[in-house]
């Protein structure tokens, strides 16, 4: 495919003399256009083995062990070690929805507000101090998330509301802490893009600072924050070991938010190294990880629905 | 000129970091799927020195022994041309990698028996058991519970969730919080085997945690909490309570009036060969067992007056 566009760039350029003498931007083309496509393989490939392996286990429990979809999906009890083993994981599902959502609820105006001071109110000092500190929370691990959480806020929680401490609220709380620089990051980007005519025409027609941020700014930019909330949700969604820490993981839907719960990452993390390849208890666990895998589609089907909509 | 260097090297490392992408991903499914035999250990026979490696996998429980060892051993200079590598993962994890070939040693908390049920019964009879130390566990409950002896009924009517007060036994009016294992744990299955005698359900409001820190540390806050530990992880922050009257001491463990105990496994598959011998050998030899055995708080098999077989029989 590259050799007639060589071809005729030297045929135009230099004649037949210089045929054979290839030119250096043309080389850097071509290692250019080589170097990205095995870079976009190495990715495509990837996440296709992933997405095969993980299918490939986690249909088994359907087709060798008999487990039917319904019953999976819908089934309120979860005892895989029984003698009649039972595999229903909708309190799993419960809780890792509860929880991100609940995360999501506490971190989202946190996020979006902290990014409208930063942007709108005191850019300079926001630009350059409180922006690299909520990224740095980015970058701390979560097991110090957990380990935190079981430290200082389940003690807290235990003191302040009936129960263990222990529970969605605790998990949320920790969630919410992981996913703030996400959300507050991709508000601040929205929000800092915006053009400044909309802004200044606003203040030109007498209107006050947080008149146009609540109606002209944030509503502009609504899609982009949503965007945000969303990938910090997919986040939340997928985290395990902070939650798996201040959770409990009981299998049953709680009757508070500060009992015991489970969530589809904690159980797995749980119980995958105790069980053997194989056996049904282990594939059970495989398709707790396909229907998260599949959650974490729709989560990306909604962040591309919501930029569609920015870009109208 | 710089610039086409630039790209050269970055696309050196790119198919550098795509090859080892690769080779990992491919390893892992082989790990995974059970299909691809890693041959890790392949012992080279000839000659008086022993060489080749070694990998163990599997129980946490039993980590911090063979992983201690294995530093002993490898400085030994009888045994420099071997090297072994240890990996934690979990019982299950261990017997699967060992018994599809990809570990050496795979390192178990129960037996293999009874991790190997039904179609993959098979599996656990191409297995040689290897016991290489005694792990006991005692009941703890937070430090406020006035209750110090607990019979095994009491246990059941706890864990299975008839009992919820501290009160309907003995204690004061305070609710009862379980901090359980997961039910796949081999921890825990040995408590409900030898402690309770029969399976524990889940029961709603219950705790789970895997790791034993983790446990001791909800235990020892949580007001009314009650769990089980090894010996090894038992300090002043919880308090252990009496099974049927007896303490879960060494002498009474090793009497076998303490019924709460099990062994801790290294499996091969098949009779070891000469390295995985060598090694074993070693683990077994009284200067490990004597010391670091019970250094780290396991009980060497060598001094256990009774022994039970994978159905739970007690011979003296």
């Amino acid at each position: 495919m590259e050799r007639p566009a060589v071809k005729d760039n030297h045929m135009e350029q230099q004649g037949n003399r210089a045929r054979k003498v290839v030119k250096p931007h043309v080389v850097e083309e071509w290692v250019g256009k080589v170097y990205t496509a095995i870079c976009i393989l190495v990715l495509v490939v990837t996440i296709g083995a992933i997405v095969y392996f993980v299918s490939s286990r986690g249909l088994t429990t359907f087709i060798k062990d008999g487990v039917s979809l319904s019953g999976l999906l819908g089934g309120l009890k979860w005892d895989p070690e029984a003698d009649i083993p039972l595999y229903g994981a909708l309190p799993f599902i419960f809780g890792s929805f509860s929880t991100s959502l609940l995360a999501a609820l506490i971190a989202a105006p946190l996020g979006v507000c902290a990014a409208v001071f930063m942007t709108q109110i005191m850019p300079g000092i926001g630009k350059r101090i409180l922006q690299p500190v909520i990224e740095l929370l980015a970058g701390i691990p979560s097991v110090v998330f957990g380990f935190v959480g079981l430290s200082v806020i389940v003690p807290a929680l235990r003191s302040i509301f009936p129960g263990q401490g222990i529970g969605i609220a605790a998990g949320a709380i920790v969630l919410s802490l992981m996913i703030l620089p996400t959300i507050t990051t991709i508000a601040t980007d929205a929000l800092a893009g915006l053009s400044a005519g909309l802004k200044e025409g606003s203040y030109a027609l007498g209107a006050t600072r947080w008149q146009t941020i609540y109606r002209i700014v944030i509503p502009t930019t609504l899609p982009a924050l949503l965007t945000g909330v969303v990938l910090g949700m997919s986040r939340a969604f997928g985290e395990a070991l902070a939650v798996q820490m201040v959770i409990g993981n009981s299998p049953h839907i709680p009757h508070s938010l500060f009992e015991s719960a489970s969530t589809l990452t904690s159980v797995i993390t749980l119980d995958m190294g105790n069980t053997v390849m194989g056996s049904a208890h282990n594939n059970a666990l495989w398709s707790l990880a396909l229907i998260l895998l599949a959650m974490t589609f729709v989560f990306v089907f909604v962040v591309r629905f919501l930029e569609r909509r920015k870009n109208r | 000129m710089k610039k086409v260097l630039l790209v050269v090297v970055a696309l050196m490392l790119t198919i550098g970091l795509a090859a080892c992408g690769s080779k990992n991903e491919s390893s892992n499914n082989g790990g995974t799927s059970n299909t691809g035999n890693a041959g890790t250990g392949n012992a080279n026979t000839g000659g008086a020195a022993l060489s080749g490696s070694l990998l163990a996998a599997g129980s946490t429980a039993l980590q911090p022994l063979v992983e201690q060892v294995s530093k002993k051993f490898m400085d030994d200079a009888k045994y420099s041309g071997i090297t072994v590598q240890v990996q934690g993962g979990g019982s299950g994890t261990g017997l699967t990698q060992v018994s599809a070939g990809q570990a050496d040693l795979g390192n178990s908390d129960i037996f293999a028996e009874e991790k190997f049920v039904d179609a993959d019964a098979d599996k656990a009879k191409e297995l040689v058991d290897h016991q290489v130390a005694v792990v006991a566990m005692a009941t703890v409950v937070n430090k406020e519970i006035s209750v110090d002896n607990l019979t095994k009924q009491q246990l059941v009517d706890i864990f299975t969730g008839k009992v919820t007060n501290w009160k309907d036994l003995g204690g004061k009016d305070q609710k009862i919080t379980i901090v359980n294992r997961p039910s796949s744990s081999g921890t825990r299955k040995t408590f409900e085997k030898y402690a309770l005698g029969t399976k524990s359900e889940d029961i709603q409001g219950s705790i789970q945690e895997d790791s034993s820190g983790t446990v001791k540390k909800l235990v020892a806050e949580t007001p009314g909490a009650i769990g089980y530990l090894a010996l090894s992880y038992l300090d002043d922050t919880v308090k252990t309570v009496k099974y049927e009257g007896v303490e879960p001491k060494e002498e009474n463990i090793v009497s076998g009036n303490y019924p709460v105990w099990a062994y801790e496994h290294v499996y091969t598959k098949g009779e070891p060969n000469e390295v995985a011998k060598a090694f074993i050998d070693y683990l077994m030899s009284d200067e490990i067992q004597n010391a670091d055995v019970v250094e780290l708080g396991y009980i060497p098999v060598g001094k256990m007056q009774v022994k039970r077989d994978a159905a739970g029989n007690i011979t003296k």
